[in-house]
């Protein structure tokens, strides 16, 4: 089958992806474990030793809140978490700044562990590396715009004189421009929220933790504040990790995304792996009802570059299906060369190919072993 | 009385009570030890209540030996400087001229300095210790059967306690007043800290914030409101309890309405209560006003 060309393709794609990476610290997190009770340390050896989230609940009174999380946040990237409610999310990036303890396992950002801090380093550690945006806005109602994106300045100890400028660059930056000597109480969600964010990147920390930040905003806000983020990380590339159940958002936002499913990590992948090869069926499941068309790209379904013969028409890959369709009908083409950055050949794209990937849904992978 | 005892032995029929000489035992040894308990302390107690009455003495003087139209006119700015509201001051004028005409001027200067006293005693007192039960559950677990206690014993039983160990006079009043005006300034404290928003609390901590940080950005101002409703609260309960404090020496207007429930002097305990009233008026209004004034903020704004 054509099953295998594709894979290496898509592999390619996604590894050469000649993008400036800053050098910047990249979060680590390594075998955590999360047991919400009374008494967590004394029921890890069974949770290690396999036991579930049901049987811990139902014969031991705790909580299984993450199990065996392995995983590794890019510098410099938007790392989407995703997963239903209860699945864990929360826990898992309180975890990054420390807010919650783990029961077992480590959180390396830096060369340091977060859970091995003490009081004072884990505030510094807050204050100097990680900003927070909620999503119930979490601002402070008594204070205005400017004051409350001042807020995290104000804690650092930086005087107004220093941080009220720097907070009107960010008011400006997220469109909030006028809107400076308002209560919170007076603004929209949507500019609620773009206070959230303003105070989080007023304090210039390089770890941007968003818990469903956009969650609550309607639809259209919603993509608009998307387009604000992105175009903010073009510029910042900070170290995101944005929490979303809507694979839409996971999608679009995602450098790399890792599905939650009670407590345990089901897949980690770019956007595009992920809904041309879910790991299992909860995730097929969840990727089913994507709009193929409009979320895979042009590199992710070519097939690998053939000797000779090399087609005239050039795409570009990181166009999104329903493109490509488009601009091979308009060309009358039925074979396209795309291409990566700086016109380099990456593969081959069949009129057909596009066609079957746009309509096929998800691969089953039911028939094949887990994995693959 | 044998005739309803229904031929029931005599212990089910009378209460089998202490006889007289042991209970006269009792009260003999446990007033002997509290009284020389007293006597022995009675310096350190003297030392550690002058300041307080300092205080009161100060306080007292100033306003009854201003002339009235100042303390009037001062009155007035406080109550607008809080209230910002035309009609509370005017009220507040009417109220303190009348009171002037009927002849309770001096009394009642003598209880309005016992009650802001008595307030500002309370606001310190519970503020701090609201603030600690807000922050342990252990604390709080201590403090909340005391204030239950405090707040179900009739206001006349503080007084025992105190004059034994305080004996007579304004200081023993004020430290009944504050005894009894506490609880709710502690209660509200602590429950408006409670309830503070979570989300807030954790983005403080997200940020960073230090324990202290938290407490003054965060959970002081969110639960401004009930801190508001506390102090309201201990005000008006420092004015009832003024009239009751008269009875270990108080002066003012509680004396007067005492004299008058002893002498059966209708008009003068009207006119006195009167003037109390007016007065928890114009402070609960004022206060109030203030309250909501600190709360511009919650205002959504419509345009
Ligand atoms: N403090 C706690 N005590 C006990 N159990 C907890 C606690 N916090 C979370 N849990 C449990 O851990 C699991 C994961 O919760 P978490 O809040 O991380 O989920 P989530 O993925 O963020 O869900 P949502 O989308 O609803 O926010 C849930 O089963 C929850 O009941
Ligand atoms: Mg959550």
């Amino acid at each position: 089958m054509t099953d295998a060309a594709t894979n290496t393709a898509d592999l390619q794609a996604n590894t050469d992806d000649d993008e400036f990476v800053p050098a910047g610290p990249g979060i680590e997190i390594k075998n955590l474990y999360k047991i919400f009770g009374p008494d967590p340390k004394k029921w890890i050896g069974a949770v290690k030793g396999g036991m579930g989230k049901e049987e811990l609940n139902r014969k031991h009174g705790h909580v299984l809140g993450l199990t065996d999380i392995s995983l590794s946040m890019p510098p410099g990237k938007i790392t989407v978490i995703m997963g239903l409610s209860g699945s864990g999310k929360s826990t898992l990036i309180r975890h990054v700044n420390g807010l919650i303890d783990p029961t077992a396992g480590e959180i390396i950002c830096d060369d340091a562990d977060v859970c091995q801090m003490s009081v004072e380093e884990l505030r510094n550690f807050r204050r100097a590396r990680t900003a927070m945006v909620f999503q119930k806005f979490a601002l402070l109602p008594h204070r205005t715009v400017l004051e409350n994106t001042c807020y995290g300045l104000d804690i650092q100890g930086v005087p107004r004189a220093t941080s009220e400028p720097v907070a009107r660059r960010w008011i400006d930056r997220v469109g909030l421009k006028g809107f400076e000597d308002n209560y919170p109480s007076q603004l929209s969600g949507g500019m609620q929220q773009r206070v959230g964010l303003a105070r989080a990147l007023a304090t210039d920390a390089d770890i941007l933790l968003m818990d469903e930040a956009f969650s609550a905003l309607d639809p259209l806000i919603r993509l608009d504040m998307q387009a604000v983020l992105l175009e903010l990380q073009e510029e910042l590339q900070k170290t995101i990790v944005f929490i979303t159940h809507d694979l839409d958002e996971a999608l679009r936002l995602g450098d790399r995304i890792a599905i939650l499913r009670d407590g345990r990590l089901e897949q980690v992948g770019s956007g595009q792996q992920i809904v041309q090869h879910p790991a299992n069926d909860y995730v097929s499941a969840f990727v089913r009802e994507v709009n193929r068309g409009r979320v895979l790209q042009a590199a992710t379904v070519a097939r690998p570059l053939p000797q000779d013969n090399l087609p005239d028409m050039q795409l570009p890959g990181k166009i999104v299906l329903e493109e490509a369709a488009r601009r091979m009908i308009a060309a009358g083409a039925s074979q396209a060369l795309v291409v990566g950055a700086r016109n380099k050949p990456r593969g081959v794209l069949n009129v057909s190919d596009v066609l079957t990937a746009m309509v096929q849904p998800t691969e089953t992978n039911s028939s094949q072993p887990k994995g693959g | 009385m044998a005739a309803t005892c229904w031929s029931l032995p005599d212990a089910l029929c009378r209460f089998p009570a202490l006889d007289n000489g042991t209970l006269r035992e009792v009260r003999k040894t446990v007033d002997g030890g509290f009284r020389d308990l007293v006597r022995n302390y009675s310096d350190w107690i003297d030392a550690a209540t002058a300041p307080l009455q300092v205080f009161l003495n100060t306080l007292e003087r100033t306003f009854t030996s201003t002339p009235w139209l100042i303390v009037l006119i001062v009155l007035l700015v406080l109550v607008w400087a809080s209230s910002r509201s035309m009609k509370i001051v005017g009220g507040t004028a009417i109220a303190m001229v009348l009171i002037g005409w009927m002849g309770l001027w001096e009394d009642t200067m003598v209880t309005l300095a016992m009650v802001s006293v008595c307030t500002i005693l309370a606001v310190i007192l519970g503020l701090p210790i609201g603030i600690i039960a807000a922050r342990s559950d252990r604390m709080q677990r201590l403090v909340n059967p005391v204030l239950d206690v405090m707040q179900t014993l009739p206001s006349f039983v503080y007084l025992i306690p105190v004059v034994v160990i305080f004996g007579i006079g304004k200081v023993p009043g004020v430290i009944a007043v504050v005894i009894y005006a506490v609880p709710p300034m502690i209660r509200l404290t602590n429950l408006g800290i409670r309830m503070v928003d979570s989300e807030v609390l954790e983005a403080a901590e997200a940020f960073g914030s230090s324990p202290r940080q938290k407490l003054w950005n965060v959970q002081l101002p969110l639960a401004l409101p009930a801190l508001m409703t506390g102090v309201n609260q201990t005000i008006m309960m420092s004015l009832s309890m003024v009239v009751i404090a008269s009875m270990v020496g108080v002066g003012g207007l509680g004396k007067n309405v005492l004299q008058a429930i002893n002498n059966q002097f209708f008009t003068m305990g009207f006119l006195n209560g009167f003037a109390l009233v007016a007065i928890a008026i114009v402070f609960d209004r004022a206060s109030q006003a203030f309250g909501h004034r600190l709360q511009k903020h919650r205002e959504v704004r419509h345009d």
